[in-house]
């Protein structure tokens, strides 16, 4: 089963714990300037948006990149940068349509989620569930089911049995 | 490890910056923020010095553990000698700057001298540069953060600014921080604003490293995390009802100062209540609270997020305070609320939201515009010193006006910019100021929880709760329950508080962990951060090194043990309500011991002996 990062920004505090812990994870040192996944406050709406790869199937990332740096992972599918190859032309950083690859001036590569080879830590990091590694093909289960209980058959089955 | 190992120094008179090596010594003996940096200030200045002086320092200073995942690691401290209680003044703040100075690379800023013309301090890494101010000076906080953020370009830029009220010269201005949280108490800011200091505006991207033992770290962060997750405080109640939560308990019990401290229970306290603002309102159908929000690597995330009602007097026609910003927590909402007799839960946020805009204390303030309110029923204050206001207790109408004019520092604003004490004082009543010290007191009422009138009179920094929070114990039962009314055991309820304390001040870390953690859970995670093993014995021994510091520097500065006192209000005046009717707080059943259990003379002077045993000789 693939899974995909879900993110719920509803649930966020933009507490940056999940950008501690892919830096740490990903560079070795608490670095939220570094980490693949930011979260994004909007103060004047009051919210709090985490937000990283997406992991598109047709990822035009791959595709515009001249020196095959950027690999699919099979048992994840994630896509990979892979450094020895990166030449840091920073192509990939223009043709993301979300912005989610980024040049690490440090190194000279480009940076992306790599879903920790299937054990993202953003998402293990989260204190509130906000980020959570789930079903790829059932990213929408939770947000179904809220809605369902609110149909008149939700809401009498909840009334009735309690809810689950 | 866990320090930088780098101090900046500005010489704000020269417009100079250099760097220098932390003194590896100190930081062992003090750990870090709080008590590394009172360890610098009470080294470089005369106890004497005039607060608002050239002469006075300033120190904005991080932790080990600011900037880590260590659950609310991300606490900074601004610690000088404050203009308000001529004590040593420390006063702390979360959001982001400190893990964003960390970050930088810097373990702690000491700003020394007076700008010829305003200035404000623009740090990316180890650039750092001290620019002009003079086209944001007079303007708020808020119009300093967004000219910063314009100017530079960057939305990541982290900043720190005092607003109108510390120009004019509020003597409880503080200093502000990504918005809405706040270097707050003992005036801070207004030391800033004499230095002509307008902002600090940091950019960081080194990152924190240099952790001593990174996988035994990651594992005591992980359990702390869990702790904090399955407390009832921190897990359920911070992260719902935020510090609000305590309003409704703290009127139960008898405690909530209400008129200028004159009663202890509030008749209008479900209107102004954590609960209160989860309440849908009848104009547009939305809460008072939209979000909780966390700070830096906070995983309680008691913050508040609210918006004001728009058909609201306060801010009708003012679309600029229509949006999302810092809400009230619990000292905001009893300062602003019942002390002055307002149950306006829009009136309050207004007013809080004008604290954060313009940089003043909101303690402080409300507890000034309490006095001001009595002397005014008094008629000592008469309509000749408000224009025609009147300042009467309930009235949201002049909670309104009294915020705006001590934002600006204009009119009778200029009074009430003096602190109760010396308010009471011109107005000739000065038995009228509820302070310690010439700082305000918090939201606690001592005749209904005993062992906080002691630790009022004790705070090295005047009347304040987050110098020994006893209430977790008398009210909350953690780490175990005590009787609120009773004095026995309170002195040493008091100094293990006061010491725990200042030693999670000097972490990097907030104290609301402490509904939760133990110190051995925060001893785990500062002794794998750091070199050198740190167990909780010597933290605790640490805290109680802090504690005698600060004590000295405050006698050496002229205090004496007559200063730790209580106004005659509590001490005179039985309660009236509630579990605690005919207590008055029993301050001489307690003090004596607490001298003894300290190691101080009766005079309040730590021993030569305390003071061999300290390290402090």
């Amino acid at each position: 089963m693939q899974r995909s990062l879900l993110i719920d920004p509803g649930k966020c505090t933009g507490c940056v714990q999940c950008e501690l812990a892919c830096s740490l994870e990903k560079e070795g040192i608490f670095n939220p300037s570094k980490s693949r996944i930011r979260v994004f406050t909007f103060h004047y709406e009051g919210r709090f948006v985490p937000y990283t790869c997406t992991q598109c199937s047709e990822a035009w990332c791959m595709q515009a990149c001249p020196v095959d740096a950027i690999a699919l992972d099979a048992g994840t599918g994630a896509k990979v940068i892979l450094d020895a190859a990166c030449v840091g032309c920073k192509v990939c950083t223009i043709s993301c349509p979300f912005g989610t690859v980024n040049y690490n001036s440090d190194t000279g590569k480009v940076i992306k989620c790599d879903l920790c080879g299937g054990d993202p830590a953003c998402a293990k990091a989260c204190p509130t569930a906000a980020i959570t590694y789930v079903d790829a093909d059932q990213t929408g289960y939770d947000k179904m089911r809220v809605w369902a209980g609110k149909t008149d058959a939700g809401a009498m089955a909840s009334t009735q049995y309690g809810g689950t | 490890m866990a320090w930088t190992g780098k101090i900046l120094r500005i010489d704000l008179t020269n417009i100079a910056c250099s760097t220098e090596e932390l003194n590896r010594q100190w930081a062992q003996e003090y750990l870090g923020q709080r008590g590394l940096a009172t360890k610098y200030l009470v080294e470089e200045i005369d106890a004497k010095v005039d607060a608002l002086s050239p002469e006075n320092k300033m120190i904005m200073t991080t932790a080990p553990l600011t900037g880590t995942m260590a659950s609310t690691g991300g606490r900074y401290s601004v610690v000088t000698k404050s203009p308000l209680t001529h004590c040593i003044a420390c006063s702390n703040s979360g959001g982001f700057i400190g893990a964003e100075l960390k970050n930088a690379g810097w373990d702690m800023i000491i700003f020394e001298g007076r700008a010829p013309t305003p200035v404000y301090l623009y740090i990316v890494n180890d650039q750092v540069e001290l620019l002009s101010a003079d086209e944001i000076w007079g303007t708020s906080v808020w119009s300093t953060d967004a000219w910063l953020h314009n100017k530079h370009q960057d939305p990541l830029l982290r900043i720190a600014a005092v607003g109108r009220s510390a120009e004019a010269g509020c003597l409880y201005a503080g200093i502000v921080n990504d918005l809405h949280r706040a270097a707050g108490r003992s005036g801070v800011g207004t030391v800033m604003a004499a230095k002509n200091l307008k902002a600090v505006a940091v950019r960081g991207t080194l990152g924190v490293g240099n952790i001593h033992d990174p996988a035994r770290f990651m594992q005591a962060v992980t359990a702390g995390k869990k702790v904090l997750a399955e407390g009832a405080v921190t897990g359920e109640g911070l992260p719902t009802y935020g510090t609000q939560v305590l309003m409704n308990v703290i009127n139960e019990v008898g405690a909530l100062p209400t008129r200028n401290m004159s009663e202890v229970q509030f008749e209008g306290v479900s209107k102004v209540s954590g609960e209160a603002m989860h309440e849908p309102r009848k104009s547009d159908g939305k809460p008072n609270l939209t979000t909780n929000a966390g700070c830096f690597a906070c995983t309680i995330a008691c913050g508040r997020i609210s918006t004001i009602d728009q058909g609201h007097f306060s801010v009708e026609n003012k679309p600029e305070y229509w949006g999302n910003s810092g809400g009230l927590e619990y000292e905001a909402a009893w300062a602003l609320g019942p002390d002055i007799g307002v149950d306006d839960l829009d009136a309050l946020t207004y007013a809080n939201y004008l604290c954060n805009e313009d940089g003043y204390d909101p303690i402080s303030f409300g507890s000034t515009l309490a006095a001001a309110m009595e002397l005014y029923q008094l008629g000592a204050i008469t309509k000749k010193q408000t224009g025609g206001v009147e300042l009467t207790f309930g009235s949201a109408e002049a909670l309104v006006w009294a915020a705006e004019i001590t934002a600006t520092g204009e009119g009778f604003g200029k009074d009430l910019g003096l602190g109760s004490k010396r308010l009471c004082e011109k107005y000739g009543h000065p038995e009228l100021s509820m302070t310690v010290k010439g700082q305000e007191f918090p939201a606690y009422d001592p005749r209904g929880i005993q062992g906080m009138g002691l630790a009022y009179a004790t705070s090295n920094r005047g009347a304040c709760h987050l110098r020994g929070y006893t209430v977790s114990s008398e009210v909350l039962g953690i780490p175990e329950q005590t009787d609120p009314l009773a004095t026995e055991n309170k002195a040493a309820l008091v100094k293990a508080f006061q010491d725990a304390t200042a030693v999670v001040d000097s972490a990097g870390l907030c104290i609301f962990t402490t509904f939760a953690w133990s110190l051995e859970d925060i001893a785990r995670q500062i002794d794998a951060a750091c070199e050198g093993d740190w167990s909780a014995e010597r933290l605790t021994e640490v805290g109680e090194r802090i504690w005698n510091m600060e004590r000295d520097f405050n006698l050496r500065a002229g205090m004496t043990a007559a200063d730790d006192t209580l106004p005659k209000r509590f001490l005179k005046d039985a309660a009236k309500t509630g579990p605690a009717t005919g207590r008055v707080c029993d301050l001489d059943q307690m003090l004596p011991e607490y001298y003894q259990l300290r190691g101080w003379d009766a005079d309040g002077v730590p021993t030569d002996a305390t003071r061999q045993r300290l390290g402090l000789a």
